[in-house]
């Protein structure tokens, strides 16, 4: 730990071992604490920021690996860089923003919070996506918001093969195409309602399109119960 | 089960045994509905298993200890390898995951509360951690499953280890299922999805692929417990000899090999009875894997998948294993199966709840419709008061000190004063299938087949 002060303090990972980071995070803080943290020299360690549960801010100056503020609670982390796979992964609350692209299974399983990716994600983005928000300001890679039970997914971008395969609750809105729908996914009549929400997420992303080129993808609810008469096709 | 006597007239009028009365009614089955059966419990097919073990004991050779009165410790410590807080349990039989969902609540408290009397651990399932687990079991087991229905950090923080479940005997490779009518407002608001569905468990994680992404994973979870509790990894047993080799370059502390004998709530039939090795071939591949590694009482070995007594615990741990775990045999002791349910000291019949599902006792394995005659399975508000959690936690701590009972006598004959110290020198095999699996000598030869 260095150059600690009362309201912000930095943690450089070329100096500080990680687990002392994550230890600090998860036993040093108060309830209620807000401090804001900063992380130099990531270089792309896994699991940095994880398990957070107070409502502090963590900016990770550069690239992170895999599980990057992986289960995440109340806390805000920032990625100045890109994030490898499962990013805000199983996230609970809080918000985090990649300014860079993310790998595989960003924001999979996240129960709640907001999950911004400026740029592009890759596979199975939104993957089981259990009540959280995902705003891709690029694109997404096939098989993304498979399964999802519930939550949002905004795609700025297109999105690869398959999205939103085996469908639950969850609303896919895309501004771009998706190369194809999976598996009991279809599109359907935007409302006011989602109208709203798109513009509500936009803005909490930092992102300016217009709510109106989105499209809505949601559940045709074939797959809720065991039909024998479909011979497996959906 | 209508079983009147067969008269056959003439010998050619024989029953096939390529298309015996059982595959007839199988593809009859079949061409009505143009579905698959699907159904709870384990493989009920004959496998080579512990039965085909014996003891040799002690002798002139080797001398026993009183069965009564010299000690045998039965004390088993799992997750010495990286957690800064291992579990220690008083005895090596602990209860396998089972899902709140699969269970009621009572039967998940009534397990908790037999488990902490008999001082050992207990388990969560798919849909997450109740409260009346956590709170009436003192050590518990909390699953990281592919569906990660329910999981959290907050029981992630409550709980006392960690299991990764990568398969489950009864259906390697395949998902969970729980059928829509099980599916009460409790259990869909556990898994965030409507009541009603039927609910799919994926059967891959969502967030790594493959072993070198499992290693991330686990330091993930370590991260996010800062290193206290230890992390299981759970295999269904197929390639078990590399599959734990694989769980512990990944970073286990503690390994689990369910074999095909290991129970499901519900699962295709051709899935529980024709995929997976059974317990015997695992045990040995695990054991070996280990040894390989030279990690043998670095990593710790839980086996599971048919176990049932306290002869089938003594036989795991002679031949590696550091403890068992037990669903099925739990869910016998509950009184799946029985005639009759207790309420409030009274037995009552439940024979008619079997008629309904068109079963008897001793052949019911309808666990994925809810209706289970005795409310073990169940999450139908009636069904489920016919397992009350005090009459269900008194049957388990009884089987379970049973099995105890059973297995420290085999050992103390075995001259060993700690079960631990079984060994597969004190082994051997009934039939070549046996000995063949379990790399364990013919009784009576030193001749183990392959070898």
């Amino acid at each position: 730990m260095e150059r600690i002060t009362a309201e912000r303090m930095s943690f450089d990972l070329t100096k500080t071992p990680l687990r002392d980071v994550n230890h600090f995070l998860h036993r040093s803080l108060k309830d209620g604490d807000d401090r804001h943290i900063e992380v130099q020299n990531p270089d792309g360690a896994h699991s940095i920021a994880v398990g957070l549960n107070h409502p502090v801010t963590v900016e990770i100056h550069g690239h992170a690996g895999y599980y990057a503020a992986g289960m995440n609670k109340l806390a805000t982390v920032v990625v100045h860089g890109s994030v490898g796979t499962g990013v805000a992964e199983n996230m609970m609350s809080g918000k985090v923003h990649v300014k860079g692209f993310a790998s595989n299974g960003a924001g999979a399983t996240a129960h709640g919070g907001l999950l911004v990716i400026d740029g592009d994600a890759g596979l199975r983005c939104g993957i089981s996506l259990k009540g959280g928000d995902i705003v891709v300001g690029g694109s997404v890679g096939s098989f993304s918001a498979f399964m999802a039970q519930a939550g949002r997914m905004v795609i700025c971008g297109n999105a690869g093969d398959a999205l939103g395969d085996s469908l639950y609750e969850a609303v896919i809105y895309i501004r771009g195409e998706p190369k194809s729908l999976g598996a009991d996914a279809r599109f359907e009549p935007m409302t006011d309602d989602d109208y709203k929400t798109v513009g509500d997420l936009l803005k909490q992303a930092g992102m300016d399109h217009d709510p109106r080129s989105f499209k809505r993808i949601a559940s045709a609810r074939n797959l809720y119960h065991w039909n024998a008469d479909a011979n497996q096709e959906y | 089960m209508d079983m009147k006597p067969v008269h056959i007239k003439r010998r050619s009028a024989e029953e096939s045994a390529s298309f015996d009365r059982r595959i007839i009614d199988y593809i009859q089955n079949a061409a009505a509905h143009g579905l698959y059966e699907i159904r709870g419990l384990g493989a009920k097919r004959p496998l080579p298993h512990f039965d085909d073990l014996l003891f040799l004991a002690g002798s002139a050779s080797r001398y026993p200890l009183e069965g009564y009165r010299e000690k045998c410790t039965t004390k088993t410590v799992l997750g010495t390898r990286y957690a800064k807080k291992p579990i220690e349990l008083e005895i090596p039989i602990t209860i396998a995951g089972m899902s709140f969902g699969a269970l009621s609540a009572n039967v998940k408290e009534a397990l908790g509360r037999a488990a902490t009397e008999v001082g050992t651990s207990t388990t969560t399932g798919d849909g997450g951690m109740t409260q009346e687990e956590r709170g009436s079991s003192k050590t518990l087991v909390y699953q990281c499953l592919p569906s990660r229905y329910g999981f959290n950090p907050d029981d992630l923080r409550k709980a006392d280890a960690i299991e990764v479940v990568i398969g489950q005997g009864a259906k390697p490779g395949g998902g969970g299922m729980l059928l829509g009518q099980k599916v009460n407002p409790r259990v869909a608001k556990m898994r965030t999805l409507p009541q009603g569905v039927d609910q799919r468990s994926a059967c891959r994680h969502p967030d790594w692929t493959g072993p070198d992404d499992l290693a991330i994973k686990i330091q993930e979870l370590r991260e996010i417990t800062d290193w206290e509790k230890p992390i299981y990894v759970k295999v269904g047993a197929t390639r078990t000899f590399n599959d734990v080799k694989l769980a512990v370059h990944a970073g286990a502390d503690v390994v689990v090999v369910d074999g095909m004998q290991g129970g499901t709530a519900a699962t295709q039939t051709c899935f529980i009875e024709h995929v997976g090795i059974p317990t015997l071939a695992a045990v040995r591949q695990a054991v070996e894997a280990l040894e390989d590694l030279d990690m043998k009482g670095t990593v710790q070995l839980i086996v599971s998948g048919g176990i049932r007594t306290g002869a089938d615990v003594a036989k795991a741990l002679a031949m590696g294993a550091d403890a068992v775990a037990i669903g099925q045999g739990v869910l016998f002791a509950l009184g799946c199966n029985s005639e009759t349910f207790v309420r409030d000291g009274q037995h009552y019949s439940a024979i008619e709840a079997y008629d309904a599902l068109g079963t008897a006792p001793g052949f019911c394995h309808h666990c994925h419709t809810g209706k289970c005659p005795v409310g073990v399975t169940t999450q139908d508000a009636e069904l489920e008061q016919r397992l009350q959690p005090e009459v269900g936690a008194r049957r388990v701590r009884n089987y379970l000190k049973t099995l105890n009972m059973e297995l420290t006598t085999i050992a103390r004959a075995c001259g060993k004063q700690n079960v631990h110290h079984l060994e597969r020198e004190d082994l051997v095999a009934l039939t070549v299938e046996a000995a063949a699996m379990s790399g364990i000598p013919l009784a009576g030869t030193n001749w183990v087949p392959g070898r």
